[in-house]
């Protein structure tokens, strides 16, 4: 089996989370704007999604990315980004968007 | 000059196809329209998209590895940083031109699967295809480009969904696409015997939830409900000149697949005239952009905006006028052509429905022991006898 598909299908905080290879973040250049381009599709992201994204290197674990943002002053308390980042990692990865490597 | 931007440019880059699918997308004329365009005007096409704002592309046609100049075109496109999304029949392609197509920059493949087993594969398709189909599919997971798995559902493939999933999960597509026929060009010719019964749709349907269900995180898998069942009509190419441009072989700029078939609109070419001009001001691009045209019940409808008052085409081809409201919604006047057909779907019995002899994928041009009328170049007296032109 290929990395990360079909291991746990539930985000936690110590998952490695990496970009899936359909999937590509860019800038729209209209914009600004980052957005994430998969088949046929984008998502328009903003700044703190698209900063949770660069951090996916497969290496850096949810948590690993939490402490990112908030040592980059992201707005919000420490809990409430750690339950958010979450959130979305868990939503981009039930779209096959975002992978998990080994834990 | 509109506020509207596209998203999308989907490059039909020739009409020609090997296969002759009974549901092609391409206008039943298609043989009329020449591939017109060179390597450089294709070029120019997307770099003029870019600027525009498009970031998807998609490469079609017809098979677009007809074009021998493919790689340079898609070169150009990743070049420009668009989504590169190569969709076709799997034929002609070896092995060494789809590395050469990686190389170049395609960031996914979409390929067509017509069922789960070569016979009714190929009787869809109207040729010998499937072994090929399956060697293609090795190929492109041996060299990790993302795929998705595309099968048009009709009522001879049905009820196939937990096999036709089975096959994409063995080749390990990202994403399995089961749309059913949009019933326009050659699957509107073929509707009576394509249309499913609503039993079966709806056993497809669970079939195909439950398969996303269990597959979520590993497998997408998308459920495009035909029209004919849904009462409310689909956001056709999500509302005309708002998302995308479809550019013809012959190099018309369109607002969708089959805007060419409807009669007294102007025709606007990338070859005289750049993109943005066309996009921006062109009266073909304004004639069903936002909600102006629109009739009762569409005007004053809550969902207007949701669904942009259906498929052009659809009303055009189903009551000879453009601008009437999609037949596929039940508040249109003219729901009664939809409800018909419908009504003749649950009349017909499988052994009525195909009566093709068991193992011939050699299948009749039209007309034959099936029934179904496969995609083939017109008579020449269609065309009004300049078809060899």
């Amino acid at each position: 089996m290929s990395k990360g598909r079909g291991g746990s299908r539930l985000i936690t905080l110590d998952a490695r989370p990496t970009l899936s290879p359909k999937a590509r973040l860019r800038v729209d250049k209209k914009t600004g704007q980052k957005v994430l381009l998969y088949p046929e599709k984008g998502l328009l992201l903003n700044a703190t999604g698209a900063r949770i994204l660069e951090l996916c290197d497969g290496e850096r674990t949810v948590a690993g990315i939490v402490e990112v943002l908030v040592s980059e002053h992201t707005a919000g308390a420490p809990d409430t980004i750690s339950s958010e980042v979450t959130a979305f990692l868990q939503r981009l990865f039930d779209t096959g968007l975002v992978r998990t490597g080994p834990s | 000059m509109t506020e509207e931007r596209p998203y999308t440019l989907i490059a039909e880059l020739t009409y020609r196809c090997p296969l002759r699918c009974v549901y092609c997308s391409n206008p039943t004329d298609f043989a009329a329209h020449k591939d017109a365009l060179s390597t450089e005007d294709w070029k120019r096409v997307l770099t003029e998209a870019d600027e525009l704002g498009v970031m998807q592309l998609n490469l079609t046609g017809g098979e677009p590895l007809l074009r021998n100049d493919l790689e340079e075109i898609v070169a150009h496109a990743a070049g420009l940083g668009l989504y590169t999304n190569l969709i076709t029949s799997g034929l002609p392609l070896v092995r060494e031109r789809l590395v050469a197509l990686r190389d170049a920059g395609i960031d996914s493949v979409q390929l067509s699967i017509q069922d789960v087993e070569k016979e009714s594969s190929e009787r869809i398709a109207g040729r010998e295809s499937f072994a090929h189909k399956l060697d293609v599919a090795a190929w492109v997971q041996e060299l990790g480009i993302p795929l998705t798995v595309n099968t048009v559902l009709h009522r001879e493939n049905i009820g196939h969904v937990p096999g036709i999933v089975e096959l994409a999960e063995r080749f390990g597509a990202e994403r399995l696409e089961l749309a059913n026929a949009q019933y326009l060009a050659w699957a509107l010719l073929n509707r009576d015997r394509l249309l499913p019964t609503r039993a079966a749709l709806e056993e497809a349907r669970r079939h195909a939830l439950s398969a996303r269900e269990r597959l979520k995180g590993r497998m997408e898998v998308l459920f495009v409900l035909p029209d004919y069942y849904s009462d409310r009509p689909k956001a056709c190419m999500s509302g005309w000149g708002k998302r995308y441009i479809v550019v013809s072989p012959d190099g018309l700029a369109l607002p969708c697949h089959l805007a060419h078939t409807l009669p007294g609109l102007p025709r606007e070419s990338v070859r005289t005239r750049a993109l943005a001009a066309i996009w921006d001001d062109s009266p073909l691009f304004q004639a069903f952009r936002g909600d102006e045209w629109m009739p009762e019940p569409c005007a004053s409808c809550e969902r207007k905006a949701v669904d942009f008052g259906g498929c052009r085409c659809q009303a055009f081809h189903l009551t000879g006028n453009a601008a009437a409201t999609d037949p596929a919604c039940a508040l249109s006047a003219d729901h009664g052509v939809v409800e018909r057909a419908r009504a003749l779907a649950e009349r017909l019995v499988p052994a009525e429905r195909l009566a093709t002899k068991g193992g011939d994928a050699r299948a009749p041009r039209t007309e034959g022991d099936s029934g179904l009328r496969y995609r083939d170049p017109p008579r020449r007296s269609e065309l009004g006898g300049d078809a060899e032109r």
